[in-house]
């Protein structure tokens, strides 16, 4: 309701929304116990203090080291390592990945948060708590998995090699190890929009007689189009940094099944601390892009749902 | 009313279908591996296993590490989103961008940034070795990086608690003389502890788990610096499935019993985010 008064500022729009009275004093100062204004001023510059201090360290120095390393022996040979052609099938191979995760988990996404939001059944419960599971499950274990399912010592791996298909230790799994870290990350965003939003458009869209995918596409979609798209964008994120699951799947060949954070541990592990860290720089700008892209969502989300 | 939903929106049966199929491939069969590698071992064995000297140490890095940088994240969380919510300053929209980073950077880069970082030739490494303070290559640096990675989940939890309180009552008990401290743990930390619980609690699951960004600054000697998840891949490498396995199954109960017990402490939680105590 009081986000119905949304002030146009963007520093008060947070503090006020959760009061009905606009002219609440603290729109103006937000810390406003007004008796012992110095001692309300120290902790606040304390407070202030710790936070910068703590971020600057914590994330901004990390950001820092990667450059100040990456470019140590100069831009030639940050050049160098960032052209390299290992470098550049590690590229190849996390977008293979990446979008590869995008496609499956986009397509779970969407019939998960279908069936869950539209539909009455037993066991919805448990279901929701099932396909949030990978996220709480320990790369490496996530990783040890499909080596137990696909490897060697599996009762499935005379099957598989009968039909010439490689999972541990090559592509398949890399790209299986991503899809599982990534699994809910669609889905999840997607069934609280759809659950806040209800069944009365698509039932009144359905008696008039419109099939199923014409209300998917003309009447829920709309809904989901910024929530789709933010869990794309955390999907990506993931998925293009995913280490642990794809570690012990990959066998890190080089040029074959070793994505960039990958090709990033075998330099690092071999003394190759610049293009280590030139091939990371890569990652960041990319996570960094991510970030950015993250709070536009996140900022159009808050002003969108305030003013409709 | 249950059944005239059912029939009037088309896709139940596919899309549930689709949904459970794809559910049970990728995520519920493969962990139901996990369960039929480790029953191939005898009880015995597996007590064994598990109770072995290095796997036991591994637990207590692991948990001890993570524990810690849970508590340090649940206290800078608070700061931190209490600073975001309440004061207005030059730089808190970046501030609060940048939380995020820890999800959006690939755990390797953190891994290897930090222990640049933190070893002695590195910006912060430099300033504690004067002090004869190692951080690379110690349970300090595996706390440090896991400090790193947790602490977005308890500022996340915070933040929009705090948004959502109402100041009403810090007003009134201001105005009866209440000082700040007891305005604080009186009324405010009530109000937000469930979210600190929670915060914590997927912080600590995660970093329990946390493998990228700890092997590098670890040094990942058995006894002092081997976390568990680093022993399920040297079992993995000595193709010792079961043992691999049985570890690997712990670790899952636990984090599961975790995620349990957030669960039910977020069911508390979302009911004062609605409105209702």
């Amino acid at each position: 309701m009081a986000t119905a008064a949304l002030p146009a500022s963007k520093n008060v729009k947070k503090r006020s929304a959760e009061t009905n009275i606009p002219v609440n004093s603290r729109t103006a100062q937000p810390d406003m116990i007004h008796e012992d204004g110095a001692g309300a001023k120290a902790v606040r510059a304390l407070l202030i203090g710790v936070s910068i201090l703590f971020m600057f360290v914590m994330m901004v120095l990390p950001l820092a080291t990667v450059i100040k390393e990456a470019l140590k022996q100069g831009w030639a040979a940050y050049q160098k390592a960032v052209t390299d052609d290992y470098t550049r099938s590690a590229i190849i191979l996390t977008l293979e990945a990446t979008v590869s995760a995008l496609i499956i988990n986009t397509v779970f996404g969407l019939f998960a948060a279908w069936a869950i939001t539209k539909f009455h059944f037993s066991g919805k419960k448990v279901l929701t708590t099932l396909i949030d599971v990978p996220v709480t499950v320990s790369p490496i274990i996530a990783g040890l998995i499909y080596v137990l399912v696909f490897g060697r010592q599996s009762v499935l791996y005379p099957y598989l090699k009968q039909a010439g298909i490689q999972i541990v230790y090559a592509v398949p799994g890399v790209i299986l190890a991503t899809v599982f870290v990534t699994f809910p990350f669609i889905s999840r965003e997607l069934i609280p929009v759809l659950e806040a939003q209800g069944t009365d458009e698509e039932e009144a869209a359905a008696l008039m007689g419109a099939n199923g995918w014409t209300i998917f596409t003309k009447v829920t979609f709309p809904h989901i189009k910024w929530a789709f798209l933010y869990g794309v964008v955390l999907c990506t994120a993931r998925a293009m940094g995913e280490f642990g699951a794809v570690s012990v799947l990959s066998g890190h060949l080089r040029g074959k099944t070793n994505t960039l954070p990958l090709y990033v541990e075998v330099l690092f592990q071999g003394f190759e601390w610049v293009p280590a860290f030139a091939v990371s720089s890569i990652l960041v700008i990319m996570a960094v892009i991510i970030l950015v892209i993250r709070n536009i969502f996140e900022h159009n989300a808050k002003t969108r749902s305030g003013g409709i | 009313m249950k059944i005239k939903a059912k029939r009037v929106i088309p896709g139940m049966g596919l899309s549930l279908g689709v949904t459970i199929a794809m559910l049970s491939i990728i995520v519920l069969i493969p962990l139901a591996s996990l369960v039929v590698f480790t029953g191939r071992l005898s009880f015995r064995e597996f007590v064994d296993v598990i109770t072995s000297r290095r796997v036991l140490a591994s637990f207590e890095v692991s948990f001890v590490t993570a524990l810690i940088a849970s508590l340090i994240n649940a206290v800078m969380g608070v700061i931190l989103a209490w600073v975001l919510v309440r004061y207005d300053f030059p730089g808190r929209r970046i501030i609060d961008g940048m939380i995020e980073l820890p999800f959006a950077l690939p755990t390797a880069v953190a891994g290897i940034s930090l222990t640049a970082l933190t070893s002695d030739k590195g910006w912060i490494g430099k300033i504690f070795d004067k002090f004869g303070i190692k951080i690379a290559y110690t349970r300090i640096g595996i706390t440090f990086a896991l400090v790193f990675v947790g602490i977005p989940f308890v500022v996340r939890a915070v933040q929009p608690i705090l948004e959502k309180m109402d100041g009403t009552y810090e007003e009134a008990a201001g105005v009866m003389g209440a000082s700040r401290t007891t305005i604080f743990w009186k009324i405010i930390f009530p109000e937000i502890r469930p979210a600190v619980f929670t915060g914590f609690g997927l912080a600590l699951g995660r970093c329990i788990g946390e493998y990228g960004s700890v092997v590098f600054i670890a040094g990942n000697q058995p006894f002092k610096t081997e976390i568990t998840p680093l022993i399920i891949m040297a079992k993995l490498q000595e193709y010792d499935y079961g043992s691999a396995s049985a570890i690997a199954l712990v670790m899952l109960v636990f984090s599961f019993a975790l995620l349990f017990a957030v669960n039910l402490i977020q069911v508390h939680n979302s009911k004062i985010l609605k409105g209702g105590r």
